[in-house]
């Protein structure tokens, strides 16, 4: 099947430092992709390159089989594209909803209506709401973010993305700095989401990692090191070796 | 009272909102003898209106605002004295759309740079406005002024009178449409997305908006309303200076603005009201005291109350507070 | 070269702080505003008036640095600027009080005041002085920057603040020393200028436009930056007024603009 992301011979570097080196990478709709490698792997640097935050040195993106390489962030989003952040990178001082609502709004590009008041177009509403309900945030709708504690944070910048309805997510360690219970939660929230989103994750912790992914990419010093199933990864000795050596990071 | 707009706010207009209104109207019936202070008074609500648009809710730092109340006015005045065309309504849309063009050509060359960067470029442009006003003679009276505007009664049948009874209530009925867009605009989506670039552009981006676009189009629009403002002011005094451009223009604009209440909508009326009036107050008596005073303020201003006169009476007076909005405001 | 004396000294806070200093022609002015008084009324000899100016200005930046702005460091910049205005305000108000709307005058010693002699045509000497002086301090503040210990901590602290501090470096110390000598720039330029620009309570605001230029033209912290920019500014000012006067001050601000289009971050900045 033909991928709905993929890169080729991708390289970013600043100056002397090179944090991506010939990254072929391909994801294929509906998949459930982890990268995973050492701190310093270049794993959010790619992340960055995908949405087009970073413009990369040399090297192609496609999404959807369309090459973007060049295009906007604003454009890769309009064609399924979506991404949360490592750290988060949220509205803090607007309600929950508002933070959802803005995202479906660009998409139903009803972001440029300067008339009738925000609160009036009620499918924007409803479906921010249904979306942070189906998130158990419910309870949270007007609450500002910097009211909100840490965990159900990272749950409305997985909400913001959803927002956007995207064919691919990019999750940058969605359950960083979250105590296990609740990471726990934010993975099973993740195995419901719809099948036909493919997804690529970003994560430190392994065993969520073996859990949720069907397919691994291990990044080590800006260069792919292996991709395969989790079961080829587990058994790889170069993993052990550069990775899971020092997994106790995240 | 905060107005932030956004999906969760009730955008109605509640009763404390038509107070300025009442005001204004009390003032027009009580003391006629202040008419053309209060009509100095609107235009620059309208041009703090203006500003607050970008500077409150898009988050966009300017000291070159006065370029385009500048343009304005001097637009409206050559359109009348050099063309000839005495007709308000005509002076005032070729203000506008000056304005707006200026706004639309100089916003999508600088509002991709950030901070000092852009800063400096918006002082530059005023600057390089005043400039050519300043030499212009021709076109412009440069230092001596462009004398000689020529208003026509407004709508065939309301002339411009010596008490300035007429240029109060022409200012007040725009002041009140210009109103009456930039709350709409800040309650509807576009507003609460401005609000989104202010809060987080990183964010905006990723969830696909035209972060660039977007504030050129508020930037334009925020010019629009400033040339409108400039052509309010050479219509009541039927004269224009070089006083409008430059850098002092726009700062005291921004020091108005600053003292009413960034993003806040009616910090935009408090602050020229309370600026204004004391100026007129003090600054001809005590010109020391009165650039003391404003200065000292000022910095108590930025240390301890970032809200403005609006911000403190939301401190002391904590009821009706919508649950989010402009405490980032003042960033 | 005045230009740059009072620029550089912005350029060292506004860059290695990251504070928008706008009220930097405040302390030019004080210097201007010291220098004149103690020459003219309490006939202190002019190296020492000199001297004065710098010292006196860089003590009270000291106290303004310690009470105020530092607790401004982490603010916005919206703040930051209208702070500084807010002193430009009362800077220019307290001078008003004090000396009145007219500058005071600056009587030169009479060594100052002829001609002198090179190549066959005469200079002011003032003038020829002004000029070898600036470039006297330029070489010394090179000097310090690039050789002297307190440059390499400065550099430090400009390129990484959390990294200098943890190898023991007291950034703040170091700023507030920082801070000083660029306001004590500033005084020190405003009084080697008082002379041909005319200190007056308007002074901060009138002049505010070409410091920031030459700063925001130059780059951010970089001293070589100013001193560029300051050079290219003046002669290019003054060769405009000379031969196309109907132009004026267009011609600067259209180069600044262009500049600042084409390297955001200044002739000689680092980059952002």
């Amino acid at each position: 099947m033909d991928a709905v992301l993929e890169t080729r011979s991708l390289c970013k570097s600043f100056g002397a430092l090179t944090v991506a080196q010939n990254i072929d990478f391909r994801l294929r709709p509906g998949e459930r992709h982890a990268l995973i490698g050492p701190n310093g792997a270049g794993k959010t640097t790619f992340v960055n390159m995908l949405m087009g935050a970073l413009r990369p040195s040399s090297g192609r993106i496609l999404l959807g089989g369309d090459d973007v390489t060049r295009a906007p962030q604003a454009q890769r989003v309009k064609r399924g594209l979506g991404r949360t952040f490592q750290i988060n990178s949220l509205f803090r001082n607007l309600p929950v909803l508002d933070n959802v609502a803005l995202a479906v709004a660009e998409r139903r590009r009803i972001a440029l209506r300067m008339w009738r008041a925000a609160g009036s177009y009620k499918e924007i509403i409803e479906e921010s709401t249904q979306l942070l309900a189906t998130l158990g945030l419910a309870g949270d709708l007007t609450t500002p973010i910097v009211d909100l504690p840490y965990g159900k944070q990272r749950l409305v910048e997985i909400a913001i993305a959803l927002g956007l309805r995207p064919r691919v997510l990019l999750l940058d360690e969605p359950a960083a700095g979250v105590p296990s219970a609740e990471a726990e939660r934010i993975l099973q929230l993740l195995e419901k989401l719809p099948p036909e989103i493919a997804i690529l994750i970003i994560e430190h912790d392994m065993d969520l990692v073996f859990r949720f992914a069907r397919r691994i990419t291990v990044l080590v010093q800006g260069e792919v090191l292996l991709e395969g199933t989790p079961q080829e990864v587990a058994r790889d000795r170069r993993v052990h070796d550069v990775y899971l050596g020092e997994q106790h990071h995240g | 009272m905060m107005h932030g707009g956004g999906y969760t706010v009730d955008a109605r207009i509640r009763w404390p909102e038509w107070l300025p209104w009442i005001a204004a109207l009390a003032g027009f019936f009580l003391l006629p003898e202040y008419l053309s202070l209060g009509a100095r008074i609107l235009i620059y609500i309208l041009f703090a209106l203006s500003l607050d648009l970008i500077l409150g809710y898009a988050g966009i730092i300017t000291l070159g605002h006065s370029a385009f109340f500048g343009l304005g006015a001097y637009v409206a005045g050559i359109v009348s004295a050099k063309l000839g065309i005495t007709d308000a309504f005509v002076q005032m849309a070729a203000a506008a759309a000056a304005a707006g063009l200026l706004g639309a050509l100089t916003g999508a060359v600088i509002l991709r740079t950030r901070a000092l960067t852009l800063l400096m470029l918006t002082l530059a442009i005023t600057s390089i406005i005043l400039e050519i006003a300043n030499k212009a003679t021709w076109l412009t009276g440069g230092a001596d002024g462009l004398s000689g505007v020529v208003v026509a009664p407004i709508l065939g049948a309301f002339r411009f009178d010596l008490f300035g009874r007429t240029a109060f209530l022409y200012c007040l009925a725009v002041l009140f449409l210009g109103w009456l867009l930039a709350r709409r605009l800040i309650y509807s989506p576009f507003g609460a997305m401005l609000t989104g670039i202010r809060e987080n552009t990183q964010r905006m981006h990723a969830i696909g908006a035209p972060v660039y676009w977007r504030l050129v189009g508020v930037y334009t629009l925020s010019a629009v309303m400033a040339g409108v403002a400039g052509a309010l002011l050479t219509q009541t005094n039927q004269f224009v200076g070089l006083n409008v451009l430059g850098f002092e223009p726009s700062g005291e604009l921004l020091v108005m603005l600053i003292l009413g209440g960034v993003g806040r909508l009616y910090g935009a009326f408090i602050g020229p009201v309370a600026y204004l009036i004391a100026q007129d107050l003090l600054a001809k008596q005590f010109p020391e005291y009165w650039y003391l005073g404003i200065g000292l303020l000022l910095v108590a201003v930025v240390l301890f109350a970032r809200g403005g006169i609006l911000g403190l009476i939301d401190k002391w007076m904590p009821f009706s507070k919508p649950a989010a909005s402009a405490k980032a405001s003042a960033r | 070269m005045i230009l740059y004396v009072i620029s550089v000294g912005l350029s060292v806070t506004m860059g290695l702080m990251g504070f928008i200093n706008l009220a930097h022609g405040v302390f030019a002015m004080a210097g201007g505003y010291v220098f004149a008084t103690a020459l003219g009324r309490f006939g202190v000899p002019f190296p020492l008036a000199l001297v004065l100016a710098f010292v006196s200005v860089a003590l009270a930046s000291v106290v303004l640095e310690r009470l105020l702005y530092s607790r401004l460091y982490g603010a916005g910049e919206l703040a930051q600027v209208l702070f500084t205005i807010g002193l430009i305000f009362v800077a220019a108000a307290v001078a008003r009080m004090i000396y009145g709307t007219l500058a005071p005058p600056v009587f030169l010693p009479e060594y100052m005041k002829g001609e002198v002699d090179i190549a066959g045509r005469g200079f002011p000497t003032y003038r020829v002085f002004l000029i070898v002086f600036s470039a006297a301090l330029i070489a010394a503040l090179w000097f310090g920057v690039e050789r002297t210990r307190w440059g390499a901590m400065v550099r430090a602290a400009v390129d990484n603040r959390g990294m200098a501090q943890s190898v023991g470096i007291d950034t703040r110390q170091l700023f507030t020393l920082t801070f000083a000598l660029g306001s004590g720039l500033a005084g020190l330029g405003g009084a080697l200028g008082a002379d041909i620009i005319p200190v007056q309570w308007s002074y901060p605001f009138e002049h505010l436009v070409y410091f920031l230029i030459v700063v925001a033209v130059g780059g951010l912290g970089s001293l070589r930056g100013p001193f560029v920019a300051a050079l290219l500014i003046g002669i290019a000012d003054t060769a405009c007024k000379y031969w196309i006067p109907e132009l004026g001050a267009f011609l600067i601000y259209a180069a600044t603009i262009a500049i600042l289009l084409w390297r955001p971050q200044g002739l000689f900045g680092a980059r952002a």
